[in-house]
């Protein structure tokens, strides 16, 4: 039964972490400079009633436990307050920002992960030769790119050739199905390119150093004496337990994701999450900023479950 | 990327006592990529340290036109403001660093010592610590980063606040994991016994073990840190007054040096933190990958295994 106190365990670690997250953003935006009414209530160009409906809602004029109260209740029925910027419901934003980051940072991702694994075999394998070394400059030059500025070369590189701002054509009128998805695909290259470059590098490293760790190990030693193919050792002994650390850090990299995903989705004007945060600081739209760091906290969070369980699943014995 | 000299060295316990002292000095000097990396770094710091008298011209000062092609007089060309661009570079570098440097401080002072309290003392405490550790771990730094700037307002005092009091984590986690070695040694029970109080196992026992991990640490960290300034200054929350790399790269943006084929503006700051960025990387893992005895493992990897046969090489070896 320890596996299901393991389970329980990681599920209440998640579930608290959000909870903290929940009160480090109710704390960092109430004891922000200017009154909580005027953050989270001064919505532009909004009527009277609109106001006081939101001053009501979020008890802005109540005691700050109140408002926490208040607040988690809000929140609990998906209310996050209204964006000053359309005057829309933060919820509403969001999802739509959600749907669109999705596929561009799924793309991204699965690229590094491919190559990222990839080279970071061959180069703990090959260890001590040239294509070890050339493998590992190509992975640090990209991983100390500045991430936005990696795709502003890829604009500059692309100019031309590939779309460099939107999510799609706004001039095609009527596209038939196929030069629709063409278009999508054109446009989702260069941001999807540019998170998985930047994340390639950093998992070419994560990977050689787990499997230079396996590799060291005593039944890689045993595997090798007992005449296996070397295609086997690798496979069999060496990479299947560099997976466990792999899995780890691979989640652990999540937060990189995040903060990639603000930085490129800024570059290219990609309507996703990320630019909700870039546009909500600019605009110092406070409810915005608030929903998208907790919807960025909550997918952090169930995604390194994910892995924990996962972990699980790759090696019953950890049960701490 | 490069394979130390190993020489097979009588091994007194299962995890080898090598003397730490000048590991930090002696790996720069032995490891190729610790040499590059360590010479990177020392080249920006003494650019940076002497922008005021080495750099051509004023940082603030219009000397040609918006623009203005790379040329003799201007090497790597003119920017939006008509400013020359490597003296731009020159003292964009000494913000990036101060921050890099200063936010680094911050944090390796708060991860180091959640690290050795958690290591040393154990138990309660290490519970404690570990699990805020975990907590501040998952929590998405650049987001709430930015979160925190923008509504503290841009000045370079917050962001060096702001960063460092996010950067703690995997400091305070390596270090624990080796005072909690260092701490079962026998000579520093050895200290105990004879009664050595906390403060001086701690001082005199334990700092010095951990000492080349915290270098190593440091340098890590600063890569991050002035990846993070560059990441804020782009989304418009650096200190407006003070010209840093990040802030170079994000006037060029935001004036469009793309779309005028300004391309100097924009390609010589990101290639620069880039450069900064991989020196720290290299000088970092190059000493982290010289304390980890269990890295070297070349004699397992496919060519080299036929080459070299295992007798007489020690346990060690195996």
């Amino acid at each position: 039964m320890r596996g299901a106190d393991y389970v329980l365990k990681r599920l209440v670690f998640a579930v608290l972490t959000v909870f903290i997250a929940v009160t480090i953003n109710f704390a960092l935006f109430r004891l922000a400079p200017g009154s909580a009414v005027t953050n989270l209530a001064r919505v532009p160009h909004a009527t009277p009633q609109t106001r006081l409906a939101l001053k009501r809602q979020f008890g802005l004029d109540k005691s700050k436990f109140q408002q926490y109260v208040i607040y988690l209740q809000q929140l609990a029925h998906g209310n996050l307050g209204i964006s000053f910027a359309n005057s829309q419901p933060v919820s509403a934003n969001l999802r739509t920002a959600l749907i669109n980051t999705i596929p561009m940072v799924f793309l991204g991702t699965l690229f590094a992960i491919v190559l990222g694994t990839i080279t970071g075999i061959i180069s703990a394998w090959r260890r001590g030769t040239k294509a070890e070394g050339a493998s590992i400059v190509t992975a640090l030059t990209f991983y100390s790119m500045p991430t936005h500025w990696l795709g502003l070369m890829l604009v500059i590189l692309f100019a031309g050739v590939l779309p460099t701002g939107g999510m799609s054509n706004e001039f095609l009128i009527n596209p038939s199905f196929t030069t629709h998805v063409r278009d999508l695909a054109e446009h989702i290259a260069l941001p999807a390119l540019t998170l998985g470059l930047v994340l390639y590098g950093e998992y070419t490293l994560i990977v050689r150093s787990a499997m230079l760790e396996t590799l060291g190990e005593d039944y890689v030693l045993t595997a090798r004496a007992k005449g296996l193919k070397p295609w086997a050792v690798l496979r069999r002994h060496a990479l299947r337990n560099a997976m466990l650390p792999i899995t780890t850090l691979i989640a652990l990299s999540l937060g990189y994701i995040v903060a990639g995903a603000i930085l490129i989705e800024t570059v290219f004007s990609w309507p996703g999450i990320g630019r909700a945060v870039y546009d909500a600081v600019l605009q110092r739209d406070y409810p915005m900023l608030q929903g998208a760091f907790l919807v960025l906290t909550i997918s952090v969070v169930f995604f390194n479950l994910i892995a924990d369980l996962l972990y699980f699943r790759l090696d019953p014995r950890i049960t701490e | 990327m490069s394979v130390a000299v190993r020489q097979p060295g009588p091994v007194i316990e299962s995890e080898p006592i090598r003397s730490r002292r000048g590991i930090v000095w002696q790996t720069i000097k032995q490891r190729p990529s610790a040499t590059i990396g360590a010479g990177i770094l020392l080249v920006v710091v003494v650019c940076a340290v002497l922008a005021p008298w080495i750099a051509p011209y004023d940082p603030h000062e219009q000397v040609g036109p918006v623009f203005g092609h790379p040329s003799w007089k201007h090497p790597l060309g003119l920017d939006d403001g008509g400013i020359d661009m490597v003296s731009l570079l020159m003292w964009g570098c000494r913000i990036s660093l101060v921050v890099g440097f200063a936010a680094t401080f911050v944090s390796m002072v708060i991860g180091g010592t959640v690290g050795v309290a958690a290591g040393y003392f154990g138990g309660r405490t290490d519970n404690v610590l570990m699990r805020i550790t975990d907590y501040f771990l998952v929590i998405p730094d650049v987001p709430l980063m930015i979160i925190v700037a923008a509504i503290w307002g841009p000045s370079l005092f917050h962001i060096v606040i702001v960063i460092g009091i996010l950067l703690w984590t995997s400091t305070a986690r390596v270090i624990r994991a080796q005072v909690k070695s260092v701490r079962e040694r026998v000579y520093v029970k050895r200290a105990r016994a004879l009664g050595a109080g906390h403060s001086r196992v701690i001082l005199r026992h334990v700092l010095p073990q951990v000492a080349p991990l915290l270098i190593a640490n440091t340098v890590l960290t600063i890569a991050v840190a002035i990846f993070d300034e560059t990441a804020l200054a782009f989304l418009g929350l650096g200190d407006p007054s003070r010209i840093s790399l990040g802030k170079v790269i994000e006037n060029a943006f935001q004036r469009a040096a793309i779309s005028t084929g300004a391309w100097w503006a924009i390609v010589p700051p990101g290639a620069l933190v880039a450069v900064i960025i991989l020196g720290c990387s290299l000088l970092g893992g190059a000493i982290e990958d010289a304390l980890n005895p269990r890295l070297r493992v070349a004699h397992l990897s496919a060519r080299s295994f036929k080459l070299r046969p295992l007798v007489g090489r020690g346990p060690e070896a195996v």
